[in-house]
């Protein structure tokens, strides 16, 4: 049987490898990817806790899947939002770089 | 058993997750997270939460990576292979690594009873998602229909504008 722990292990390391995408990308497209690889190592996290922890204390009704659930559609609305921002800043800007998105930049 | 395919399936989740962030091609890019996000279906499977497993490969493998294909194809330009990453990389990496063994330090360190893995039957899970859960359902179809509006209004070319 695979304890909680090792799916907690293995939850931070892939945060860890989308916390790298998104600072070292340059593409905006690609940091949405590296969010989405962050989002799916909390969901893992969520759903390994409810169901190994299944009615203990306040851990009870398997909330944990819900929530992840509210997780997947958050991350649908994201990426839709930010498709759509892409696109738009591709017609303005030609570009996709995140770098060279700098008007805002003080 | 399921630690060969816990084993395997973290194999592919990681594998996936290290090719999106260091592929140079962009579709190559997306493909991985495909190959990532299946496989941390799978897991969902080892955890017995088999609707997750569905919906995360309804929506993660069916929806989400068609959407950013389709983002990828429209903003084509000769400058993809171009963009490469950061001057900073190092700096992120070595700031990813520690927050990543801060994190498994923290899990390693706590020491939760639990028990072995166990599934809500299908109708547990709905009764409590449209009991206990209500409200927010409700909050989170808002929050779907405002970023549809949204995204058609911010991605609608310019001309048909009165």
């Amino acid at each position: 049987m695979v304890p909680l722990v090792a799916f907690q292990v293995l939850s931070a390391a892939l945060f860890a490898i989308g916390l790298y995408g998104v600072m070292a990308r340059r593409s905006a497209v690609l940091i949405v990817m590296s969010i989405e690889l962050m989002l799916n190592a909390v969901n893992i996290n969520l759903i390994a806790a409810a169901s190994h922890l299944d009615g203990m204390g306040k851990w009870a009704n398997f909330d944990g899947q819900i929530i992840a659930i509210f997780v997947i559609t958050v991350a649908a609305a994201e990426v839709g939002l930010g498709m759509a921002i892409i696109l738009r800043m591709y017609r303005n800007r030609s570009t996709v770089n995140v770098d060279e998105i700098n008007l805002m930049k003080w | 058993m399921s630690w060969f395919l816990f084993i395997i399936l973290a194999f592919f989740t990681l594998a996936g997750g290290l090719g999106v962030v260091v592929t140079r091609n962009v579709v190559h890019a997306a493909l991985f997270l495909l190959v990532s996000l299946v496989a941390v279906a799978g897991l969902y499977l080892i955890l017995f939460a088999e609707f997750l497993a569905l919906v995360q490969v309804l929506i993660y493998g069916g929806a989400i990576i068609i959407v950013l294909l389709f983002a990828i194809m429209l903003t084509r330009t000769a400058e993809y292979p171009y963009i490469s990453d950061n001057k900073q990389w190092p700096l992120a990496a070595v700031a990813a690594a520690a927050v990543g063994v801060v994190l498994g330090a923290a899990f390693l360190d706590n020491n939760i009873p639990e028990t072995s893995p166990n599934s809500p039957a299908f109708a547990d899970l709905a009764n409590s998602l449209f009991t206990t859960w209500a409200i927010p359902f409700e909050v989170a179809s808002l929050v779907l229909l405002v970023a549809l509006i949204g995204a058609i209004i911010i991605a609608r070319t310019g001309e048909d504008n009165r």
